[in-house]
């Protein structure tokens, strides 16, 4: 099964996309990981405010079978969830991109992004 | 210890599944998604491999006196062809296992037993064997790896099974075709050469069948039920789906509401214990809680909000002015039927009743959640 893993965006090696835009990045999950739970139950989310640290476990993700954390990639305050994904927990698995993004933060240390993966190094992360 | 696989491990791969641990196998867990394959159960058919179940063999004149000592409901009802749902207790009422006993010859019964608890429950029949007065009547076989076992489960079941095994059965139950047996008998048919069991049994909710076939023929059986479902819209299905079928309708699982240290009657699987039937292991503790209650009992319960599915462990709480933690849940997942989080947990009688208001503490918060009936899903 063919994951994708669009061009624009950086990766955490646990599973988490990033997109930058000025100081704001967007952070969710990627497709091969929605591919691997399968079937998104209940997202349970940060508050706005919440002061994140990267590689901190922040929200979780449940399946059928089970919860799984999901972790910052990088250090912030916490500007906006999306509702959405919290209450149509399935466009984590039909539009994870998209529709089916997670929060948004200030980035605080904006040299983290360096320490993230490319498109190409998450791909080979993945076995694609 | 490695873990084992069973005959359809390659069959598995090749349709993509996902494999993981369970009770020292290596099983798929799913092949497409959970709620994909158990709305095809609900809906149509799924097929499941079950060959890690264990079959135990019992067989002589004395093998139905000692069985009925040994296991909870009462055997003596089963005509050949017949089989029942038992438990087998310790002597304090502890449940040693869950099983399927079945009646294939006059003196000749196949109890089919969890993967889990083979090794445990061979054991413990060899302690009962060797003290029992006639033992050298009764012959004991652990003939699990002899057999594959499948379930093929669902509405639509019924109307593909005769092309699997056409003809007559030619032993147990005596049936013109597959489609015949009623529920709980077993018969006997020819496939490729080759006696297969059929019963007419499962752990969904829904019809089906139950297949126990030799080992060296089981992914042929595989294929040809995958090949004659086609039409009918039948897919394999994993544990996944097995567990959340079975959770809607309130099927124990052992390790979950069943253990060494809960009995029948605290699981209220009272209906499956046969007081009336003379002495048999575990019976004074069993028939005194029938008659005085138990400190603790096995309900069902939903999520009334929107929250995190309930999970195995998390503490149950009652409500009110002086809320307390009363229990645990014992099997809890999203029920892909009803959309809302489900479970089975044991609390205090006295909170037991349907309609009563409890919490399930999740990561730290409290789900509202209410007692309801079992099953919690009921068909149509």
């Amino acid at each position: 099964m063919s994951s994708k893993v669009p061009l624009d965006l950086k990766y955490a090696k646990s599973h988490e996309w990033v997109r930058v835009a000025g100081d704001v990045a967007t952070i969710g999950i990627t497709d091969h990981a929605q591919h691997e739970l399968t079937d998104v139950v209940f997202v349970e989310l940060p508050p706005a405010g919440r002061k994140l640290k990267a590689g901190e476990a922040c929200a979780v993700v449940e399946s059928v079978k089970t919860a799984s954390d999901i972790y910052s990639p990088v250090s912030g305050e916490v500007l906006k969830v999306n509702q959405a994904v919290v209450d149509q927990p399935a466009l984590a698995n039909s539009d994870p991109y998209g529709a089916g993004w997670f929060f948004e933060v200030r980035l605080s240390q904006a040299s983290e992004l360096g320490a993230l993966l490319s498109p190409a190094d998450y791909s080979s992360q993945i076995g694609e | 210890m490695g873990l084992k696989r069973t005959a359809l491990f390659a069959a598995h791969q090749k349709l993509g599944a996902r494999l993981v641990e369970f009770g020292g196998w290596e099983m798929p867990v799913q092949y497409s998604s959970i709620v994909d394959e158990h709305r095809a159960v609900r809906k149509a058919a799924g097929l499941f491999d079950i060959s890690h179940m264990g079959e135990l063999r019992f067989t002589g004149p004395a093998a139905l006196a000692f069985l009925n000592h040994t296991l909870t409901n009462d055997l003596r009802k089963l005509p050949v062809g017949l089989g029942q749902y038992t438990l087998m207790c310790n002597d304090r009422g502890g449940v040693m296992d869950d099983l399927y006993a079945y009646r294939t010859k006059e003196q000749e019964f196949l109890l089919v037993v969890n993967a889990s608890r083979i090794d445990e429950d061979v054991t413990w029949l060899e302690n009962q064997l060797a003290v029992w007065p006639q033992r050298d009547q009764v012959r004991f076989e652990n003939v699990s790896e002899q057999f594959g076992a499948l379930a093929l489960q669902g509405p639509r079941a019924v109307e593909f099974i005769d092309a699997c095994f056409p003809g007559p059965s030619v032993r147990g139950a005596r049936i013109a075709r597959a489609s015949d047996l009623t529920k709980n008998q077993v018969g006997v048919f020819h496939f490729g050469g080759h006696d297969i069991y059929l019963a007419r049994t499962g752990y969904t909710g829904e019809d089906g069948f139950e297949i126990l076939a030799p080992v060296e023929i089981i992914e042929a059986v595989w294929n040809s039920i995958l090949s004659a479902g086609h039409a009918y819209c039948l897919q394999p299905a994993g544990l996944g789906a097995r567990d959340t079928l079975r959770t809607e309708v309130c099927y124990p699982l052992y390790g979950h509401e069943l253990d060494e240290k809960t009995t029948p009657i605290e699981a209220g699987l009272g209906s499956f214990v046969a007081l009336e039937k003379g002495d048999f292991v575990g019976r004074a503790v069993l028939a005194e809680q029938k008659a005085k209650g138990t400190e603790k009992k096995c309900v069902a319960f939903k999520l009334t909000g929107k929250a995190a599915p309930p999970r195995p462990h998390y503490p149950i709480w009652s409500t009110g002015s002086n809320p307390a933690r009363v229990g645990e849940v014992a099997s809890g997942t999203q029920s892909p039927s009803l959309g809302v989080g489900i479970g089975m947990g044991f609390v205090p009688p006295s909170l037991a009743k349907p309609g009563t208001v409890i919490e399930i503490e999740v990561r730290g918060n409290r789900a509202a959640a209410v007692i309801v009936p079992k099953p919690i899903y009921r068909k149509g």
